[in-house]
């Protein structure tokens, strides 16, 4: 049941998938069939968080684990004539056969043979009964033939359960090498079986007829249901697996399968003997994260490790840093880290050995997991609270999982094993501490060697030349790092031409772009949330995985992995006995005259390498030092990058990757992009010397120490922001695992040098690289190269970040922008000719993938006046999303007048809109921006604001910076940025790199889900950035129902980003365009959405590609903003922008010459250029051209490079088979549609509601939920909004009276004026936005356990709440409150990361906190309760101060825990009243806040007290 | 960028001028250089402009945001060599140039320019005062001659560069001394001549071969140049004055500027002048008819030699006081602008075509002339606006036609351009292998910036002919720097 094959950019193994699971145990009783029940029943309670595809009744897969159900088994098979041995002494195989029946007899007799092989014996064979009519089309289309074998023991009971491993890794591996590829088996054990597959998750016990029997029992019921971006009906991958099911996401895993694969040779075990030869590889190839995960764990499990030990080895907590850890549980995981990289990833596993159930979260915790334990004895944990129902009395604890932390049921023993006592039973089975103490290498304790002495100037200038140094690396990047410790920012992102298409020499690094993290996993903040995060390497030689030894820990460590030129002598130097030291030259033969091929000279020199890689290992080397050093006139350097990949991938296929640590001493690598990419190709530490060495003779201020110093410190915290962005948290996991696509190298030269990396577009190979090497070479060697004077004359202008003569060229030059405005100024059409032939005439000298492209004429032309008017077409137009903030209030308007004249959609951007823009101007004008953005931050996110929009558009990342936040400093927040931001003038406004409520593909579903339920009126758009890879994407953002999606490119500007991520993240539009129209068009999802391109957009030749490569709507930013006067000053960021376009300075923004004409004039240029190309195509319509990429065709051209380039996989046409019908602009969203399949709760609570809404009067309404109920309470919050606005009612004047347990999102976007009250609990995201409502939560009056220990709501609470209150009697979970803007709350505990990135507000927490509290806090107030003297250790103390609370901070919490105790009842807050003096209260302070707060009181005195945002 | 808000808190000062009263009575300079700290000042204006557009305006290509930046920081060396890098006679166009890049400068839009031509003289000025005309040797030595034939900043450029480059450079000079229009166009109180004096010694130890008095296309003649040169690059100007044949012009007191301003530079210089052909405004109500740049320097010079009056009159309309909408930024600006020279008492009139000189004597006593308006770009009279205005010297400044045809020009066989200019391809070849052509012989009559950026191209062009051995890597390093 494979999936398709790879067809022009869809690539099957790019697929993703995240889910809803659970498990139910019951620790008392004997197994039952009530269990089993209970299992089905999560199943269907969970279903919203699955997804169905293009068929409707055709699940992604859904899936349950049970206890072998031996009465059951025993019966059904009696009924047959077979009789069962007793249980325990039998396995029984689930397996997934052909539908052909002589192919099934193959099959069959593989898993015969494999079973005889290990001399077991062959019980018989059933067939599993199902009933096919409950499936979709096109999951019963793909139905394999179900059977089960039965295994007779004829081993040891222990040995068995490895035996039935052993024989079903046999069969697999026999059964692939005899091409039958359906064979799948999907669990074979003497414990456990499963039963997974296709149907809806609701649907899978009427599928499976085996889980309705009565004698169908179990102890364990461990369920899944499957959310995947593709539709592909693929019945094994189904979870759960045979070991574990999975949440989330494994963004290591390509790193995970390479070290895997090096280790294999390693592998020795007496329990499998001569076997482990079947089982390799380890990790089957083809299957999802989840299922190679899967293949480690159940792999490391019969090798003899308990399932705990595995899960803490494979995704270990945060250690690092973590002064509460016991040293034994440190020691364990610092071991273990020399074994095995993590599995890095948001992750919530679930795993089963049988005997024991686990569920485990990753160290960033960032998949929800929810736990019951009840008087009863059952033990439920599930994705969310609410997915099995319990009389209140019975529930003892509630909980939720934490980062890291582990809930382990022993069924053997009839309890839970706790967290801590599991741990600290595998930390201290050996003796981890010892071995580590007397093994570790240590940097700083290695003897010291005399001081490397500084090159001379003419050898550093040559060496400058020979890397290719330009003078924008010295002081655009590397004096701004050494002298500030931190990247520099730019502005305006990117149009200087690709590396292969520049014609001046481009390092290696440049060819390749870094991916990063979006919907299907979420970046991390790496500053915020540094404490996951580590860049501690290890460097040496590894063992044996399954084994256990002292010496496997005889490693380098290293802190951070840039090592000083004096750190490497002293390594060098080998100081050690056992632990010797290889440097191999890194450096290739120049080629003597002409005719000789560099390629091969250079081919040579890389076989040379990775043979003296492979002999020093043989000779005992634990470390190989990579070296370019000793340049000569005869020896070139070898791209370090090539050469570190070369050798890394030649020693993982010779099976010696693991015997040694890989160090690169390089000139060339210079940039934070170079370093990433050596860690990420193998490297384990890299010394850049030369630019060590540059720095030092750079004339700064700073001693050369602590330039050096500040340099480090600038590349460390640039690579954990690369690792963040693709949400990696240990550089040990980012080593080797390739998170970067290459543009225009050729396939058989990636496959050779760097494989497993994805190109789209061929081009150059071995020879070029070697002639743009040897260019930079020769130019170092030129006659009279001494006599140069200094460094800046030495090197190349650069001209890359911003045009300059003699530089690198630029789409934006001089030229082109002086004729843009004067075109739209002039309304002059030469101008706008000159402009846009400038732009799209790049034959010999192309800038763009598009730009190497022509039109190719499929049918007749047309006249020009058939073609639709410009003016229908301009209706598909959008204007790019720039904050009001990031530009001008005048540039901003503008923009949204212009647009709103011509039918277009302008784009609010992230933060907000002055309400008095929703209001038309008397002239008929509008300033209100169609599009009304929501991004991580919320700022100004409200229901008032949300309902006044035609499109909501979730931002997930952004071209020029995908994957990252942003910090909109204080001192540009005035007062009305702060106003339509909802925050504080001069608060720093910080936006996180992920939304807290997506962290995977079914959050985003929720949260589309939550838009459309505040208004249903409004299109939903998705907003992505092209990646390879991000069709997959888009195919599940259709899935969760979204109605347009954004693929942007990478060149997209901003107002600010660092520059190494304006360079070197993402990829041209063209590429993501076409894959993301392809895939959704090969899984019949194209119709269902529109897709808009973005990026760099300038001319109608520009827009024309774009529709021919599948686009419907087309969205421009800096071209209209340089129509409204932009010059491309690429000083945003500096506030000082002195066309009044990005600046908030009222001096300059009086000098804002736009005007709607001209950004009119320039949208119907672009219309009638693109109309007289659409007549010479023969379309009449922009909906007939799209996607007919049949008319693309490359361009001749004489340009060296851009020659090379081969685009048949992008330009693949769509199969004719998968047509599609674009949508219309015009096209009513389906918001209507999705809401109507919602819970009917909604709709009687807008009936109920019917009398408040329409005349204000008072309403009191009961309701009963459960956790299907999402976004409770938006739909009436949005219908407020839009009626009463901003302002909305009373307070009070709405009362729901609920019971239950929500579902995700209750109380979001709530309005002034309800009061929600909600006996029970509620799932993440509770208050969502929050405007003005006020929510209580509190246990039902009946329960038993105490409110304040347990858990109450979900993770992710009040996120970027605005206004209103919010009282919990419970704990919640983690990220309380975080974003809150003005929202006052009280809580009685909550998770790690509390009040984070909070500006406003005043929140009272009752008991404990996580970790990290108030980190990013830059506003509002927190109270917190610390009795136990614990906060200060869990503060994040950067932002904030702990401090005593004044008198007036009394009254106002004791004010507030009376609130709280009147809407919640709360016994804690009784109990807080009642002894307040003895209670120990500390007050946290952000620094900013109290400024602001000392400004104000000296502007008007005594107006303080309140402290609400 | 020193000073990312410079620009919002000082606002541009220029130069003084010495006064009109003063200045007129003597040869100097007319500006009072800037302090230091005033040019700091004002090169913190400067904004690092994410496209300069001062680049694209200055035709060298000056860094011109890199140096004002290390002029803001006070590290004058660097900023020299930054300077140097591209233009090899800063303290020439810090003069003489009507700074392009100031026009094009994004402070331009709204606001005043940075005062970029300050700045770049003020460095020059350092390169003077702290001697780093030091010659730059070149490394290598090509054993490959070049001729350059004509001295002018086109001329200079060319054979510094080639020299630096390691070829043995003959720079040719019909006249007694060397500068071409340098010396004998700009009156000194533009631009005193010690400066190209000191240029002229640096290049002479860098190796050019310096040859005044030679007059190419006689002897030697243009064959045996190409016999004894490797290659020839012609820098001979446009020195074809645009003449105005109407009744009269052969008249005593009617003279073509250049004569007039070629000769008082003589005298400034202390150099001989045949009395007997003296052209001199002393006492005389003078026209000019030009308004350009050469007809200032007309208009400066007779003043410093006592003229009783001088009249400045044009063909073309008066331009506007501002930019018209049709004329944008970062467009050179069609404006009315008033010279120096003008200032010290011009009087000027638009719009006027000359019909005849009135005569007594054999000499000029006025010219006779009437207004002119342009309809669809084409001249037309308006009756009744005759004219007569008296004078006593008539100097012509209406510009140049192109280089002179005959002699070289011939000789070589080049290919002139529609326009009479000699026909050249990017690379300054003309179809003449192995010859070369730059600055007003190519292009026609222009700015002397453009003049040293066509010397510096064109000698580029030169080197990489000289070099073709080495032509894979060549080529392709020159598309990188193209």
């Amino acid at each position: 049941m494979p999936l398709p094959p790879a067809r022009g950019l869809y690539d099957p193994s790019l697929e993703r998938d995240a889910c809803g699971l659970g498990f139910v145990a019951d620790l008392h009783r004997p197994p039952s069939h009530d269990v089993v029940a209970k299992g089905v029943e999560i199943l269907r309670r969970l279903a919203h968080r699955g997804a169905a595809g293009c068929d409707p009744c055709t699940g992604d897969g859904a899936g349950i684990l049970l206890h072998i159900p031996h009465a059951y088994f025993e019966r059904v098979l009696g009924r047959a004539g077979i009789e069962l041995p007793n249980a325990g002494d039998y396995g029984v195989g689930q397996c997934f056969l052909s539908r052909n029946p002589s192919v099934r007899a193959m099959e069959v007799r593989v898993i015969e043979d494999a079973i005889r092989h290990h001399n077991q014996k062959v019980i018989g064979w059933r067939d599993v009964p199902v009933d096919p009519s409950v499936l979709g089309p096109l999951a019963r289309a793909s139905m394999p033939v179900f059977r089960q074998v039965f295994i007779g023991r004829m081993c040891s009971v222990p040995a068995f359960e490895r035996t039935l491993f052993m024989i079903r890794k046999r069969a697999s591996s026999s059964a692939t090498q005899a091409g039958l590829h359906d064979c799948y088996i999907a669990s074979l054990s003497s414990r456990t079986v499963v039963y997974k597959g296709l149907p809806l998750p609701e649907r899978l016990g009427a599928f499976f007829a085996d889980l309705r029997a009565d004698d169908t029992r179990s102890k364990l019921a461990l369920v899944h249901s499957r959310f995947s971006t593709n539709t592909f009906p693929t019945w094994e991958r189904a979870h759960p697996y045979r070991r574990i099911a999975h949440n989330g996401e494994i963004n290591t895993l390509r790193g995970n399968q390479t070290w895997m694969r090096a280790r294999e040779s390693l592998l020795a075990s007496e329990a499998f003997g001569e076997h482990i030869a079947d089982f390799k590889p380890i990790i089957r190839p083809g299957g999802s994260d989840s299922a190679s995960l899967d293949n480690v764990v159940d792999f490391l499990v019969a090798s003899g490790r308990s399932i705990a030990h595995v899960m803490m080895m494979l995704v270990p907590e945060a250690w690092e840093g973590q002064p509460e850890m016991p040293p034994e549980r440190r020691a364990f995981y610092e071991y273990h880290a020399s074994l095995v990289e993590p599995w890095d990833g948001p992750a919530a596993l679930l795993f089963t050995d049988g005997i024991r159930v686990g569920a485990t979260l990753d160290r960033n915790g960032l998949r929800p997991l929810k736990y019951v334990v009840t008087a009863s004895g059952y033990v439920v944990a599930a994705s969310e609270f609410g997915v099995l129902d319990f009389e209140a009395d019975d529930i003892v604890e509630k909980g939720r999982l934490q980062p890291g932390r582990m809930l382990l049921v022993d069924f053997a023993q009839g309890r839970i094993v706790g967290d801590d006592e599991i741990k600290h039973e595998v930390a201290t089975q050996k003796p981890y501490v010892n071995w580590l103490e007397s093994n570790k290498i240590d940097l700083h304790a290695l003897p010291g060697v005399p001081a490397v002495a500084s090159m001379d100037a003419l050898e550093r200038r040559r060496l400058l030349r020979v890397f290719g140094y330009t003078r924008e690396d010295t002081h655009t990047l590397l004096v701004p790092m050494a002298t500030n410790g931190e990247e520099p920012t730019g502005s305006m992102g990117t149009d200087a031409p690709l590396a292969v298409l520049s014609e001046r020499p481009n390092p290696l690094f440049r060819y390749f772009k870094q991916q990063f993290a979006q919907v299907t996993n979420p970046p991390i903040d790496p500053i915020r949330e540094k404490l996951v995060m580590t860049l501690v390497s290890c460097l040496g030689g590894e063992g044996n995985l399954l084994v256990e030894t002292p010496k496997q820990c005889r490693l380098l460590e290293l802190e951070q992995p840039i090592l000083t030129n004096d750190d490497l002598a002293k390594i060098v130097a080998e100081p050690l006995q056992d632990f010797k030291v290889a440097v191999l030259p890194m450096l290739f033969d120049v080629p003597e005259g002409h005719g000789t091929d560099p390629g091969a000279s250079l081919q040579s020199a890389l076989e040379d390498l990775c043979r003296a890689a492979e002999q020093a290992i043989d000779g005992n080397a634990s470390l190989l030092v990579l070296s370019d050093r000793g340049v000569t006139e005869r020896r070139a350097p070898i791209p370090s990058l090539l050469g570190t990949s070369a050798v890394h991938h030649h020693l993982a296929r010779v099976g010696k990757r693991m015997r040694a640590g890989l160090l690169v001493e390089t000139g060339e690598a210079r940039e934070v992009a170079d370093v990433a990419l050596l860690i990420g190709y193998g490297a384990g530490a890299v010394n850049p010397y030369l630019a060590f060495e540059s720095i030092a003779a750079t004339d700064m201020a700073a001693p050369a120490r602590e330039r050096a110093e500040h340099y480090i410190h600038a590349l460390d915290k640039g690579l954990l922001k690369v690792m963040s962005k693709m949400g990696i948290s240990c550089l040990s996991s980012y080593q080797g695992a390739q998170i970067f696509e290459a543009i225009g190298i050729r396939k058989d030269a990636i496959e050779r040098w760097f494989p497993g990396t994805a190109s789209r577009v061929g081009g150059i190979g071995l020879a070029e690289i070697a002639r743009e090497s040897l260019m930079k070479h020769a130019s170092a060697f030129e006659p009279g190269f001494d006599r140069i004077a200094s460094d800046d004359d030495v090197v190349d202008v650069g001209g890359v970040y911003a045009w300059r003569v003699g530089g690198e060229r630029h789409l934006w030059n001089p030229g082109t922008v002086a004729n843009l405005q004067k075109a739209v100024r002039l309304e002059d059409q030469r101008a706008y000719d000159h402009y846009a032939k400038a732009i799209n005439e790049q034959h010999d000298a192309p800038f763009t993938l598009r730009g190497c492209w022509a039109f190719e004429s499929t049918r007749p032309a047309i006249p020009v006046d058939e073609v639709e008017p410009a003016a229908m077409i301009v209706r598909r137009f959008a204007t790019g999303a720039m904050s009001f903030g990031s530009i001008s209030r005048e540039a901003h308007e503008n923009l949204a007048i212009a647009m709103n004249r011509i039918g277009g959609r302008s784009n609010s951007g992230e933060g907000g809109e002055d309400e008095a823009r929703f209001v038309p101007l008397p002239n008929g004008d509008s300033k209100r921006s169609a599009i009304k953005q929501v991004a991580s931050a919320r700022f100004g996110v409200t229901a008032h604001y949300l309902v006044n929009a035609d499109e909501l558009q979730i931002k997930i990342a952004q071209g020029a910076k995908p994957g990252e936040g942003g910090q909109l400093p204080g001192h540009k927040v005035d007062e009305h940025i702060a106003r339509v931001r909802h925050s504080v003038p001069g608060v720093t406004l910080i936006s996180p790199p992920p939304h807290h409520d997506i962290y995977s593909i079914e959050d985003l579903a929720q949260l589309i889900y939550d838009l459309k339920a505040v208004n249903p009126r409004a299109r939903v758009s998705v907003k992505l950035v092209s990646e390879t890879g991000v069709g997959t994407i888009a195919a599940g953002v259709a899935k969760a129902k979204a109605d347009t999606i954004q693929i942007a490119g990478h060149d997209g500007g901003t107002g600010a980003s660092p520059l190494s991520s304006i360079q070197h993240a993402g990829t041209p539009w063209e590429l993501g365009l076409a894959e993301t129209h392809h895939v959704l068009a090969l899984n019949g999802l194209r119709s269902r959405v529109r897709i808009q391109a973005d990026g760099q957009l300038k001319t109608g030749r520009d827009v024309a590609f774009a529709a021919l490569l599948g686009a419907d709507e087309f969205g421009f930013a800096t071209a209209p903003l340089v129509a409204s006067g932009c010059i491309m000053m690429r000083k945003c960021h500096l506030n000082t922008c002195p066309v009044g376009v990005a600046t908030q300075d009222p001096v300059l923004r009086a000098r804002f010459q736009g005007t709607p004409e001209h950004v009119i004039n320039f949208f119907f240029f672009v219309a009638e250029e693109l109309r007289t190309i659409m007549a010479s195509l023969g379309f009449a319509t922009l909906s007939e051209m799209v996607g007919h990429s049949e008319c693309v065709i490359p361009r001749e051209t004489s340009h060296p490079k851009a020659r090379l380039l081969d685009f048949r996989e992008l330009l693949t046409p769509v199969n004719p088979e998968d047509s599609f019908l674009p949508k219309e602009t015009m096209d009513a969203p389906a918001g209507e549609d999705l809401l109507s399949q919602a819970r009917p709760t909604d709709e009687a609570l807008l009936e109920g509601t019917r009398l408040s809404l329409k005349y204000g009067e008072p309403t009191t309404m009961q309701i009963q939920l459960c956790n299907a109920d999402r976004a409770f309470g938006a739909r009436l919050a949005g219908e407020l909004a839009r009626k009463y606005g901003a302002e909305g009612l009373r307070e009070g004047t709405i009362v729901i009276e609920a019971t239950g347990t929500a579902g995700q999102s209750f109380g979001a976007f709530a309005t002034r004026g309800m009061l929600l009250v909600l006996e029970g609990d509620a799932n993440d995201y509770v208050g969502k936005s929050l405007s003005g409502g006020v929510l209580a939560v509190r246990p039902p009056a009946r329960s038993s356990f105490k409110a304040h220990e347990n858990v109450i709501i979900g993770n992710t609470c009040l996120y970027g709440a605005t206004t209103g209150k919010a009282f919990f009697a419970g704990r919640a979970g983690e990220r309380f409150a975080v974003r809150n803007s003005g929202a006052v709350s009280v809580v009685e505990g909550v998770g790690d990361h509390g009040c984070e990135y909070m500006t406003g507000g005043t929140v009272v927490v009752l008991g404990p906190t996580g970790r990290n509290f108030a980190a990013g806090m830059s506003g509002g107030l927190a109270f917190v309760l610390d009795d136990e003297r614990m906060l200060a250790g869990r503060v994040s103390k950067a932002m904030v101060d702990l401090e005593p609370l004044t008198p007036e901070d009394e009254e106002l919490v004791q004010r507030l825990v009376k609130e709280h105790e009147e809407h919640t009842r709360s016994a804690r807050a009784r109990y807080v009243l009642s002894t307040w003096s003895k209670r120990r209260f500390v007050k946290v302070m952000p620094h900013e806040w109290r400024r602001v707060l000392q400004s104000r009181a000296q502007q008007n005195a005594g107006k303080v007290a309140g402290a609400h945002g | 960028m020193g000073d990312p808000r410079g620009f919002l808190k000082t606002t541009r000062v220029e130069e003084d001028e010495r006064p009109v009263e003063e200045r007129v009575r003597d040869w100097r300079e007319i500006t009072v250089h800037a302090s230091a700290d005033d040019v700091k000042a004002q090169a913190a204006r400067c904004m690092d402009c994410g496209i300069p557009f001062c680049h694209q305006g200055c035709p060298l290509g000056n860094l011109i945001p890199e140096w004002n930046d290390l002029v803001y920081r006070g590290k004058l060396e660097e900023a020299t060599r930054r300077l140097l890098a591209t233009n090899n006679f800063p303290e020439v166009t810090g003069r003489v140039c009507p700074a392009p890049c100031e026009a094009s400068c994004t402070l331009n839009i709204r606001d005043e320019p940075v005062t970029i031509k300050t700045v770049e003289r003020s460095i020059s000025d350092a390169i003077f005062a702290h001697g780093s005309l030091t010659p730059q040797l070149s490394a290598v030595r090509t054993g490959k001659r070049v001729a350059v034939v004509g001295s002018g900043p086109a001329g200079l450029a060319c054979a510094q560069q080639l020299a630096r480059a390691g070829h043995d450079v003959v720079l040719f000079e019909r006249d007694s001394r060397l500068g071409g229009l340098l010396r004998f166009g700009i009156p000194d109180f533009k631009m005193e001549k010690g400066i190209l004096d000191a240029r002229l010694e640096q290049m002479a130890a860098e190796g050019v071969t310096l040859q005044a008095n030679t007059n190419v296309g006689v002897d030697p003649t243009g064959e045996q140049l190409l016999r004894e040169y490797d290659a020839v690059a012609l820098t001979i100007g446009s020195r074809i004055p645009r003449d105005l044949p109407i009744p009269g012009r052969q008249l005593a007191g009617v003279h073509f500027a250049m004569e007039f301003l070629s000769q008082q530079n003589d005298r400034i210089a202390g150099v001989p002048v045949d009395e007997s052909k003296a052209i001199l405004a002393a006492g005389k109500n003078v026209i000019v008819i030009g308004g350009g740049d050469t007809g200032s320097d007309c208009v400066g010079t007779s003043f410093r030699q006592g003229a009783a009056s001088v009249t400045q009159i044009e063909l073309m309309p008066k331009p506007s006081l501002v930019r018209v909408p049709a004329n944008p930024w970062p467009e050179w600006p069609l404006i009315l602008r008033t010279s120096s020279s003008q200032e010290e008492g011009a009087e000027r009139d638009w719009a006027i075509s000359t019909k005849s000189f009135r005569e007594e004597n054999g000499r000029v006593t006025g010219i006779e002339a009437h207004r002119v308006t342009f309809e669809g770009g084409k001249m037309v009279a308006i009756g009744g606006t005759d004219l007569v205005i008296p004078c006593d010297l008539v100097l012509l400044a209406m510009g140049f036609v192109g280089p002179e045809r005959t002699g070289l020009v011939e000789q070589l066989g080049l290919m002139l351009d529609p326009r009479g200019n000699v026909r050249t391809d990017a690379s300054g070849a003309t179809n003449v292998p192995g010859v070369f052509a730059a600055g007003d012989a190519s292009r026609g009559q222009s700015l002397v910036v453009w003049a040293i950026a066509d010397g510096r191209r064109v000698a580029a062009g030169v080197d990489a002919y000289l070099r073709r051995a080495r032509a894979e890597s060549v080529a392709f390093a020159a598309r990188a720097s193209a």
